[in-house]
């Protein structure tokens, strides 16, 4: 896929996160929104090892998803790459569906690990790199996605240390810097920055991108691959709600959902947005 | 009666010595540990140790020693530790997370509960220096909660072997079956008196001492003392049968169904909390299957403290005569 189709796919996620989200009646809308552009480049822009169809394949990535609240998005991303049906998404959150609120591995195949509890996807991943590079000298990547708000747990520092001693180079974690947490503002809440500083002082190698720059995201997931000895961080600088003009950077909406009359007219905004998030955010 | 006890004695293969505490080894229940990992990892080149600077006391330096590539240092990061765990178990290994209880259930309950247990990854983990016969150290190091927040959660298997022998057979059987599963040991050396022929079975509670007027149902260590107890409550004409409960989850209900019926009273015993421990496993079981008046020896809802082991086992009413008044008590009230 070229930049344009991504960016279009994206557009496609969004919307389907919007109707996902509206139909469940609760989820969390600004982070899904946000991490569409991301997403969207991991499964589309030629990154990640995967076979949506052979699911236990040996030399797949792995993805983890520690912030996995923002899971609608993922399913919507994953449902687009083929690993089960889109008409699916409108089964999440309800009782018996294989979309949880929160992801499990038992429910949905091709999910790694279940997970929901803040702060513990990243030692997870640092376990699995650890698995590949030093045990197994094998060559599959571990991809975390984390948030910014999530670092206010000790346990994502103390996976940090583990990967900056173990130079788990294996690992790029992309955290969704949308300085957006529950209670408001990540900096008000509890103040993150410099995350740049600290992370490099854990012995990470860092990438600031524009996380609803495809192309840039793209690029720094490749760079990530060629970072010697060290694992990388990508900050990926989002914008809450993303997209859609009434949810952007309003912390009310981290854990809420659309109602219909708010649906329609967010999916009038994604509708005209086709395209247009790169060149807006530039 | 005597003959009884001979033929129990034969099939459990218990060591000769069972009621001579003297001339028993004393062992503590880590080195089986110790010795079940390095056996583990000869066996399966998968098995990976992780220690959080607590290698020496958990007995983890055997297996270092042997297969240092295998052996993980995270540091005192025990939140750390279980998840990188089981990230090693979703990649195909057969992590052994170890360090002490109070740290592990205890301070990485929820990483425990949402990334181990109900992610039902193979990670096993284990809580070294449980109850209060750690001693010095104190309330702090003294866990008395592990299988109380270890057995409420769905998927998990909950091991407190009795030696230091059956400590060894306990982690090479973890090691063997798929999920996940807590093991809990103790600091102290206490007596050896299982042998390489006892039974073990995962699920499988074992009766060590036949018996007809109540039973003890009795986890780790103290299943000496209950043994102990109840050798010298024969001596007053009390027949007792002694029951060896090291699997708290899945429990065998089979068994304690079965001797309750048998004897119709019921004494627990645990060197941990009574709120939410063994003996309330074993009290759920009953209360729901066969009633039966329950006297229930542990910690009665109080924290530990610093003194000598046996010091704190007499304090904290944990040894023998205690059992043996707790027999007496619920036999009045058949």
């Amino acid at each position: 896929m070229n930049i344009k189709e991504l960016e279009k796919k994206a557009n496609e996620i969004r919307k389907d996160v919007v109707k996902m989200l509206l139909e469940a009646k609760s989820g969390h809308s600004a982070g899904s929104l946000g991490m569409a552009d991301v997403f969207t480049a991991l499964y589309f822009g030629d990154i990640m090892k995967y076979d949506s169809k052979k699911l236990d394949w040996e030399e797949r990535d792995r993805v983890v998803l520690s912030n996995a609240h923002i899971c609608p998005v993922w399913y919507a991303t994953m449902a687009h790459a083929g690993y089960f049906s889109i008409k699916e998404l409108k089964t999440l959150r309800k009782l018996g569906s294989n979309l949880q609120g929160h992801p499990d591995r038992f429910k949905l195949p091709g999910i790694e690990t279940s997970g929901g509890s803040l702060g513990q996807g990243l030692s997870i991943a640092c376990g699995m790199a650890y698995s590949f590079n030093k045990l197994d000298k094998k060559d599959n990547w571990v991809w975390a996605l984390t948030s910014d708000g999530e670092h206010d747990e000790g346990q994502m520092w103390e996976a940090a240390m583990f990967a900056g001693k173990n130079k788990l180079f294996n690992i790029t974690q992309i955290m969704d810097r949308n300085n957006i947490q529950i209670d408001g503002y990540t900096e008000d809440v509890m103040p993150l920055e410099p995350l740049r500083e600290k992370y490099e002082a854990f012995n990470w190698h860092v990438l600031d991108v524009d996380g609803h720059n495809i192309e840039e995201i793209i690029d720094a997931c490749n760079k990530s691959k060629a970072i010697f000895e060290k694992p990388t961080l990508i900050i990926a600088h989002t914008i809450p709600g993303k997209g859609v003009d009434f949810i952007e950077w309003e912390y009310s909406w981290h854990g809420k959902a659309p109602c219909a009359e708010e649906a329609e007219k967010a999916l009038d905004c994604l509708r005209t947005l086709d395209g247009k998030i790169k060149s807006e955010h530039k | 009666m005597e003959k009884l006890k001979v033929n129990i004695n034969k099939i459990m293969n218990l060591s000769k010595d069972l009621y001579n505490k003297e001339k028993l080894e004393q062992k503590p229940t880590r080195d089986g540990y110790g010795y079940g990992l390095v056996e583990l990892g000869k066996k399966n080149e998968n098995i990976v140790v992780l220690g959080a600077d607590l290698t020496g006391s958990t007995r983890c330096d055997w297996f270092k020693k042997e297969f240092p590539d295998r052996f993980i240092q995270v540091g005192i990061a025990e939140q750390n530790m279980i998840c990188v765990a089981v990230g090693l178990a979703l990649s195909g290994k057969v992590p052994f997370a170890s360090t002490y209880s109070v740290f592990c259930p205890g301070r990485n309950w929820d990483q425990i509960r949402i990334s181990v247990a109900y992610n039902k990854v193979n990670v096993k983990f284990t809580g070294a220096h449980a109850g209060v016969s750690v001693g010095a150290d104190g309330a702090t190091h003294q866990g008395l909660e592990d299988i109380a927040i270890t057995r409420c959660l769905p998927n998990i298997t909950v091991l407190a072997p009795c030696d230091m022998i059956e400590t060894q057979k306990a982690t090479i059987a973890a090691g063997e079956m798929q999920g996940p599963v807590y093991l809990r040991f103790a600091r102290e050396a206490t007596p050896v008196f299982t042998t390489n022929k006892t039974p073990f079975e995962i699920g499988k509670a074992k009766v060590f001492r036949e018996g007809k007027d109540a039973s003890i149902i009795a986890c780790g260590p103290t299943v000496h003392e209950a043994l102990l107890a109840a050798n010298e409550l024969e001596k007053e004409g009390i027949s007792v049968e002694v029951v060896n409960n090291h699997t708290i989850k899945p429990i065998d209900e089979k068994t304690i169904i079965e001797t309750a019926k048998k004897t119709g009273a019921v004494v627990t015993a645990e060197d941990h909390q009574i709120m939410g421990g063994m003996g309330s496993a074993v009290a759920e079981v009953l209360g729901k299957n066969q009633p039966t008046p329950i006297e229930m020896i542990g910690v009665q809802d109080r924290f530990g403290e610093s003194g000598e082991t046996d010091e704190l086992m007499k304090e904290f009413g944990l040894i023998a005569v205690n059992i043996k008044e707790a027999v007496k008590k619920v036999i009045k009230r058949k």
